[in-house]
């Protein structure tokens, strides 16, 4: 597993307690796993989905990723509608270890666009990592 | 004398090595209200063959035995077991084996399971079939869990009035606290499940029919995946009876998304109700949802087939409460009896034995009918059929009883509806003459 340090956390996103990120992109929010939660999980072998319309509140599980050696439950960073579901998951779920930010799982149209200023900053979440 | 493995010398050592005086001294922090102070109050002992003379004793007792004709099944079922059965799944390392974590200690136990699973998916027509649950009914239970768990946010479902009345009780057992709404199907006329009120029904996950039902009548299952699909629900077929499946078109095929029930007419003897063999499968988007062990097949390092536990992140070990069910375990030894069973038969066996149950099932029922007896439920049969006779049947079935044959359920205490009416069932192991008596005194 990686040291802290060897951690990416890029600066344009936002990151959870629970080590999802969040992406503004216009009106709507990309949501993701951090470098962090893909290499403590491990090879991820299955991403289960929302289905697109399904709303949630922030902290709502909304999915689960299954790695080779364990299972955890997905959350939502903000709350808001799935508007999209990376449907590349179904048949490459490895991509979220290959490259955990160019990988979104779903796409979000936000309730309350204001909760993401409540994120943690890439300073913020590293320090929340250090412990 | 006690029958303890351990020598008075080796108990006196491990006193010894415990700084205790006496196996009292060593059990005086028990209190002495939890601790029993008279002598057990037991038979003086028997040599082996007045044990033997007492077992034989007991057994003639029963009401069942070597000699009697039973014509009840209702959810278990007297069917000839092969004596290869006997042996095969006789053999000891089969009958130690435990939960198969170990793939490099338990490729046997793992080969047999896979076996079992394959032999099961194809009778019952669905994709993946699991390592096995306890008993048909608790198979129900967890079908139905898992029907919620992929509909998520709904909160009901639907079972048939015809399922085993012990299996919704199980159903029940299961579901209600948890605050799940439990509707029931009613039961037409022709003893098939009465679907129209489906469509009526909001917030609904799943719905659950069996087939042949508990009045052994084969359902409509095509019909009934239409509309229970059209209802926004999961279909789950259950069953007690899977050698119907011999003779009748499979669950899965005519549209079932999950399949459950009872394996206990494969090779496994009736026993006062158990150990039984719950068998379970699904359709495949929905197998991360199943609950129980699965064995999958691989290749070892060497490129050599294998076979190992696979998606065990469902299971409770890994994944805690989140788990699919707090079912972890399987009916090892009840699964490889009725792969075995399976095996022995054939395709071509099943189908057969599917044929004979059926022949000699409508042979009595077409007996009944010309001694006067009617048969309840017009609906297509396999081996069980429910009878209303002309006149009081409890003293021809005492009559018959004393002939050592046991004709049909009094179905009054399941179904208070139905008093008075009685489930027959007529499998290969009911002969001609057998038959030809109840007919002769039931027109007596």
């Amino acid at each position: 597993m990686k040291e802290i340090e060897e951690l990416k956390l890029p600066d344009d996103i936002r990151y959870t307690d629970d080590h999802e990120w969040a992406k503004i992109t216009g009106d709507t929010v990309l949501v993701g796993v951090s470098d962090y939660a893909q290499d403590q999980m491990g090879d991820v072998v299955f991403v289960e989905l929302p289905a697109i319309g399904d709303t949630f509140a922030k902290g709502d599980e909304f999915g689960t990723l299954e790695s080779v050696k364990a299972v955890s439950e997905l959350y939502m960073p903000m709350s808001g509608e799935v508007i999209a579901v990376n449907t590349a998951l179904a048949d490459s779920p490895e991509l979220i270890n290959q490259q955990p930010y160019a990988t979104w799982i779903v796409e979000i149209k936000p309730s309350d666009p204001s909760e993401y200023g409540q994120l943690h900053d890439a300073a913020s979440y590293l320090q929340l990592l250090k412990g | 004398m006690r029958y303890l493995p351990h020598t008075p010398e080796e108990i006196d050592a491990m006193l010894a090595a415990v700084g205790a005086a006496s196996l009292d001294e060593l059990f005086a922090s028990v209190p002495a209200d939890c601790r029993m102070t008279r002598a057990w109050d037991l038979p003086a002992p028997k040599t082996e063959w007045e044990l033997n003379d007492h077992l034989r004793a007991l057994a003639a007792s029963m009401g069942v035995n070597e000699q009697t004709a039973v014509l009840v099944g209702a959810g278990s079922y007297h069917h000839h077991i092969p004596e290869t059965i006997r042996v095969l799944a006789g053999r000891s390392e089969f009958l130690t084996a435990y939960t198969p974590y170990q793939p490099e200690m338990a490729q046997g136990t793992l080969q047999g399971i896979f076996e079992y699973q394959t032999l099961t998916a194809r009778l019952l027509g669905v994709d993946v079939v699991n390592a096995s649950m306890y008993d048909g009914a608790s198979a129900l239970a967890e079908a139905l869990l898992m029907g919620l768990r992929i509909a998520k946010k709904k909160r009901r479902v639907a079972v048939a009035r015809a399922i085993h009345p012990h299996y919704r009780a199980v159903v029940r057992a299961y579901l209600e606290p948890a605050g799940f709404e439990i509707v029931e199907l009613d039961t037409l006329d022709s003893g098939r499940t009465d679907l129209g009120g489906l469509g009526s029904l909001d917030d609904l996950a799943a719905a659950a029919l069996q087939s042949p039902n508990f009045f052994g009548v084969i359902e409509d299952l095509d019909s009934a995946a239409a509309a229970i699909h059209q209802a926004g629900a999961l279909f789950v077929a259950c069953f007690t009876e899977p050698l119907a499946y011999g003779l009748c078109r499979n669950p899965g095929s005519c549209g079932a998304d999950i399949v459950c029930g009872e394996g206990q007419s494969f090779g496994l003897p009736r026993s006062f109700g158990g150990p039984n063999l719950g068998m379970f499968g699904c359709k495949e988007p929905f197998t991360r949802n199943m609950p129980g062990r699965l064995v999958g097949e691989t290749r070892d390092v060497e490129g050599r087939r294998g076979y190992v536990l696979t998606l065990a992140t469902r299971e409770q070990h890994i994944r805690r409460e989140k788990a699919t069910s707090n079912i972890c375990s399987n009916q090892g030894i009840c699964a490889l009896t009725a792969a075995m069973y399976m095996a022995s038969l054939g395709g071509t066996g099943i189908r057969q034995l599917a044929r004979l149950n059926y022949d000699r099932s409508e042979y009595l029922k077409n007996l009944l009918i010309k001694a006067g007896a009617r048969i309840v439920f017009a609906g297509p049969t396999f081996n069980e059929f429910v009878v209303e006779f002309a006149a009081d049947f409890r003293p021809v079935r005492e009559r018959l009883l004393a002939k050592n044959i046991v004709a049909g359920l009094e179905l009054g205490t399941l179904y208070p509806d139905m008093a008075g009416r009685y489930l027959f069932c007529v499998t290969e192991t009911i002969d001609r003459q057998t038959m030809d008596t109840i007919a002769a005194e039931v027109g007596a």
